[in-house]
């Protein structure tokens, strides 16, 4: 892709009106308000849109509530990277001339929603996964996070486990739009919590809330003439290895092993040049695999790297600094929430979590049993 | 089975028919590929490894060691709520190769109970009449 870097750029982002517990509101109202939010905020109407993506629901279904007739569509539904992965299928779509202005939705009522879709019998999880009680990702990443705990050592991996949930609960504190801003937690609350799944302690797994987001993409060149700075994107890459949790081919590695490194070629930078990691944090062990699959440290080493609170607000590496699924929100499908952050900071727009002066972020999404990952690298001039 | 039984149940399909009809009798059978020469799970007719339709089925000793586990203590479903919790659920290697999702029977698990690379010995749980589920105990 390094001849489509910088062609496309992310030109607004936003949430929902209300995040968090939002009772009487549908999933497809957030999925509504985001996108009025977000092309507000890139100055533009929703008759410029032309190009629809989404997951959770079908873009037939979206378009209609939305009132829109998109020439170029795309449901591409693995999970919560979906909304990573379509920034690159809305880049390809944009360079082929099939769509010139893209929205992106995301909404679901995690917490509130009076009606949940059912598996389908006739696919293997429900038959030879959830008769056995794998049902939610809880359970499913707390096997993986065993695994890892009996190759690199259980007091080790618990210790890194802790120090990723500390870290990102210290963000929240200072984003006043998170699930967790006024509550604070120390390592004892931490490790004196109740168990969901051991290995994972209530506090690391992400919350369920309700809430959207939303961004718009488009040419360069129209970005140039929008109001906000653009966010350009460099690079991305996208796949998965395997469906259900139990066929993974190692629980310690993720397909971010692929995407991670392709992504960051595309984009023609290392990992030493990015700023900010937006990285999917569904449960601490997510952040744990994924940093070490991403390349930013060897297996086994990512305890270490996280450790004495290094990605925590002062620390030298500036992760989730919205406070992430973990703390700030996570309605099911979080992906959309990494990159409404990473466009904010690059931005400079992130209130009292701004850090630095980013240039760029690297934005990574995880769907499915650690099944699916998309990656993104975004860039401001 | 003195309670109707309310945990997901499988519903069987056209490929793997064989696998719960025998898991009914007992008996755990895996998907093999007569081409790479390895079993594999879960089944279905044509090989994940080469996409050959050289397959057949073979009959597992039933004897797998503990690969991972979590031990649940939050109901996934109702059908654990109450009285289900804590209960152990695992990815076990089967002597033949393939590792496959199940449960670990055992009374108040612990992880100093659950030992990575313990050995374990196939069990059977008749949930209804037509379908068993095959567990795992320590040997």
């Amino acid at each position: 892709m390094a001849d489509l870097s910088r062609t496309v750029a992310i030109v607004g982002a936003a949430e929902s009106d209300e995040i968090g517990r939002v009772e009487n509101k549908s999933s497809l109202q957030h999925h509504a308000e985001a996108a009025y939010n977000a092309l507000e905020d890139a100055g533009l109407k929703m008759s410029d849109v032309d190009g629809l993506l989404s997951a959770g629901f079908g873009t037939l279904t979206l378009a209609e509530y939305l009132g829109i007739e998109p020439t170029y569509t795309d449901s591409t539904a693995v999970g919560g990277s979906s909304f990573i992965i379509h920034i690159a299928h809305a880049v390809a779509a944009i360079n082929a001339g099939y769509c010139e202005v893209a929205l992106v939705t995301h909404g679901e009522a995690g917490r509130s929603a009076r009606s949940r879709a059912g598996g389908n019998a006739s696919e293997p999880g429900p038959q030879f996964e959830a008769p056995y009680g794998f049902i939610g990702a809880p359970i499913n990443y707390a096997m993986a996070a065993r695994r890892y705990m009996h190759q690199y050592g259980e007091d080790y991996t618990r210790q890194g486990m802790a120090e990723v949930a500390v870290a990102t609960r210290k963000w929240a504190n200072l984003n006043p739009r998170a699930y967790f801003k006024d509550i604070p937690m120390s390592f004892e609350e931490y490790h004196d919590s109740r168990w969901i799944a051991w290995p994972f302690h209530l506090p690391d797994c992400c919350l369920v809330t309700d809430a959207g987001g939303a961004y718009v993409v488009t040419t360069a060149e129209r970005a140039r003439d929008l109001p906000k700075k653009p966010v350009y994107v460099l690079g991305a890459a996208e796949g998965h290895d395997h469906g259900l949790i139990s066929t993974m081919p190692d629980l310690t590695r993720t397909w971010g092993r692929y995407s991670g490194p392709k992504a960051l070629e595309r984009a023609g930078v290392t990992h030493d040049d990015i700023d900010l990691a937006m990285i999917y944090d569904s449960f601490t062990y997510t952040v744990l695999v994924t940093l070490e699959s991403l390349g930013f440290c060897g297996p086994g080493e990512a305890p270490e790297f996280v450790a004495n609170q290094r990605t925590a607000p002062g620390g030298d590496f500036a992760m989730n600094t919205s406070g992430g699924g973990l703390s700030y929100t996570h309605s099911g499908m979080y992906g959309m929430f990494l990159v409404v952050e990473a466009v904010k900071q690059l931005r400079g727009e992130a209130g009292d979590r701004q850090i630095d002066d980013p240039k760029l972020s690297l934005v990574h999404g995880t769907g499915g049993s650690l099944s699916s990952t998309g990656t993104v690298v975004l860039a401001v001039d | 089975m003195t309670q109707a039984y309310n945990k997901p149940i499988p519903v069987p399909q056209g490929e793997s028919d064989f696998y719960w009809q025998k898991a009914k009798e007992h008996e755990l059978w895996l998907r093999y590929c007569n081409d790479t020469q390895q079993a594999y799970f879960y089944p279905r007719d044509i090989s994940p490894y080469c996409f050959s339709r050289n397959t057949t089925w073979v009959k597992a000793s039933g004897n797998a060691t503990l690969f991972t586990y979590a031990i649940v203590h939050r109901a996934p479903h109702p059908g654990w709520y109450p009285d289900g919790v804590p209960f152990v659920t695992a990815i076990v290697e089967l002597e033949e190769g393939p590792k496959m999702p199940t449960n670990i029977v055992m009374d108040d698990p612990t992880p100093e109970k659950l030992q990575i690379g313990m050995p374990l010995k196939v069990v059977f749980e008749d949930i209804t009449d037509e379908i068993t589920l095959p567990k795992f105990a320590p040997a």
